[in-house]
């Protein structure tokens, strides 16, 4: 029990009486350690659940990258490049040009899995949240925890991706690691808008798997992974623009092969992502201290 | 006079135009052990997550262990044990990593955790289920588990929301045990239950809630002498001569109340309002005489199912 909790005690309108003054501090100290780690409490739990699927999780890491790069990569680039030549796009090989766009890609996947139906579960049909929230722990904590979790596993993802790409010898870029980050921020940025979204549902009548079908396959369609944003028609460019993906993988070519792009783009792909992570998270937050308050 | 642990007053809860509670008053006092007993929707679950820290009231006045739940939350939770109505014990982890994450949440080191999961484990009888999924316990253990969670930290108060329901006899009385354990050690109960044989060995004191009001307040000897006789007697006729029968015993006892399957005459001998029975010509199929309990208090205040 430190001053600070006796402070806080005091704030808490206690009377002079110092007997209650002690009980009173006594409830600060214990709340304390909650109250600074309770996110990272979360995330040990989510953790602990993690690992019941590890193997899900390995495979999907290590399979996914194998497959698409070798498929897209070397399948396709052959086909691109035979008929375009060395530097087919963006003076670039295909696989050089695609490679960073699916690193993104592979981010967003996690986080259209983890922000959507382990949330639907924590708060509907297995409401663990309640139980959380039962404890010391407050809602915004649950929901440091979760994007702590996941962005944990999101960074494993990204990093064995890279680690394939290294191999399929598809980065040239001298900083091609800060890709990995790129995804990273791409992923959890997406991320955190889905799971908001989850919670505003009250139950999942088909929700979920719509939004995979109408919005997170045609991003990965129009947010410049296969070809470049600019052979799309002009009324079409637009989703490219608001697509978290299309910023991401941008960002990404940036230090993977420095893709030249003017340096204010560069920063408008940060911010903006930055913004949306910032924008989601609040969101989120809010929408879990007010679904669990019943 | 110690300090009340709960001071609610004129407490209220509104979901939308419904009023779920409705002005309610009591205190608490430390080391009580306190029940809430009312019919299902009397807003009893509505009044154990407000004194939780997890509703936010509407209206009222509201203090638990001094502090108000507005603001204080994680400080209130932090001394309170929580065995709410469902289970929400995490289906994806095993049975004692249950407790072990629940702990934690308390902001107890891994060790002391663990020593307490062994220790809960062997109080719940689930040793031998440790590393069980909870997905495939049986319905009591589940909610032994969901007990054995709740007093994982070191509480001052343990919130029970029908803690036995689903518990097999012997469970129960385990369960009561630890629950006296507790008591004598200073830890205030606050139970509801509909089980009124459970209610007048746990309560000192309880109050009957329904539609979000408190109909009486007092320990189980003191209602059952307000709001009951000292005896009741309990006659059937058959649910068709029920009805017919009731209006020829008008009169009887202290007071009638006529059940569909049954009619209950209060009074202070049963035996005597027999007789009278008999002497009006009034031959019941079966008839028991019996001393009067909390529930047929409840029954008078809740009046749920009373042809009146
Ligand atoms: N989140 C909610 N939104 C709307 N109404 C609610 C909510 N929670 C409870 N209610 C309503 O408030 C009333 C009281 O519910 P509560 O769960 O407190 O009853 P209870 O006394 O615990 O009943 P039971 O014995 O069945 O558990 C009910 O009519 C219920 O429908
Ligand atoms: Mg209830």
């Amino acid at each position: 029990m430190s001053a600070n909790d006796v402070g806080r005690a005091r704030d808490a309108g206690a009377a002079s009486d110092s007997i209650r003054l002690e009980t009173l501090a006594a409830a600060v100290a214990a709340a304390a350690r909650t109250r600074r780690y309770g996110s990272w409490y979360v995330a040990e739990h989510r953790f602990r659940v993690m690992r019941s699927y590890a193997q899900t999780v390995l495979f999907t890491a290590i399979g996914s990258p194998l497959v698409y790069l070798y498929a897209m990569g070397v399948g396709l680039a052959s086909l691109v490049d035979g008929n375009l030549g060395d530097n087919a796009v963006n003076g670039v090989s295909y696989l050089t040009f695609l490679a960073p766009a699916l690193l993104a890609s592979s981010a967003i996947a996690v986080a259209s899995e983890e922000f959507t139906y382990p949330i639907m579960l924590g708060f509907k049909w297995n409401p663990t949240f309640f139980g959380m929230n039962a404890t010391s722990i407050q809602p915004g904590q649950i929901i440091n925890g979760i994007v702590i979790s996941v962005a944990a596993r999101m960074l494993l993802t990204c990093t064995i991706y890279y680690v394939f790409m290294l191999v399929f010898g598809a980065v040239p870029g001298a900083l091609g690691v800060v890709a990995v980050l790129v995804a990273l921020l791409t992923g959890l940025a997406f991320g955190v808008l889905v799971m908001a979204y989850t919670i505003t549902l009250k139950d999942d009548t088909g929700q979920l798997a719509m939004m995979q079908r109408f919005v997170i396959l045609p991003m990965t369609l129009f947010s410049g992974t296969f070809f470049p944003l600019d052979l799309l028609p002009p009324y079409l460019q637009w989703i490219g623009w608001i697509s978290p993906l299309w910023h991401g993988t941008e960002l990404s070519r940036v230090f993977a092969y420095g893709m030249t792009e003017p340096i204010w783009l560069s920063l408008v792909h940060v911010l903006y992502l930055a913004a949306l992570l910032a924008i989601g998270w609040v969101w989120a937050r809010r929408l879990t201290v007010r679904r669990l308050n019943k | 006079m110690p300090e009340p642990v709960i001071v609610a007053q004129n407490l209220v809860k509104r979901y939308q135009d419904f009023v779920a509670v409705d002005g309610i008053s009591f205190e608490v006092a430390p080391g009580e052990s306190f029940g809430l007993l009312g019919p299902n929707g009397a807003g009893k679950s509505t009044t154990m997550r407000m004194i939780g820290a997890v509703s936010t009231r509407t209206s009222g006045k509201l203090s638990v262990l001094g502090l108000d739940p507005n603001g204080y939350g994680p400080e209130i939770r932090s001394q309170l044990g929580v065995v709410p109505q469902e289970n929400n014990l995490d289906m994806e982890l095993r049975v004692r990593e249950n407790l072990m994450v629940y702990g934690r949440y308390f902001g107890l080191p891994h060790a002391r955790v663990a020593r307490r999961a062994d220790e809960l484990l062997e109080f719940a009888q689930l040793e031998d289920k440790a590393t069980a999924k909870v997905d495939d316990l049986s319905g009591g253990m589940k909610r032994r588990l969901t007990i054995a969670r709740a007093l994982i930290n070191d509480l001052r108060m343990l919130l029970l929301d029908e803690p036995t329901t689903g518990l097999d006899p012997q469970a129960r009385h385990i369960l009561w045990d630890r629950l006296f354990r507790l008591k004598e050690q200073g830890t205030t109960l606050l139970v509801t239950t509909h089980y009124m044989d459970e209610a007048e060995q746990l309560c000192d004191r309880l109050v009957v809630v329904d539609k979000g009001r408190i109909m009486a307040e007092g320990s189980p000897a003191d209602l059952i002498r307000r709001y009951s006789s000292r005896e009741v007697l309990e006659v059937r006729f058959g649910s068709t001569q029920n009805a017919e029968v009731a209006g020829r015993i008008q009169g009887f006892g202290e007071r009638v109340d006529v059940l569909p399957d049954r009619i209950l005459v209060y009074s202070d001998s049963g035996e005597n309002e027999l007789e009278r029975m008999t002497a009006a010509g009034l031959r019941p199929i079966t008839s028991l005489v019996r001393r009067s309990s909390l529930e047929d208090v409840f029954l008078r205040l809740t009046g749920r199912n009373l042809i009146e």
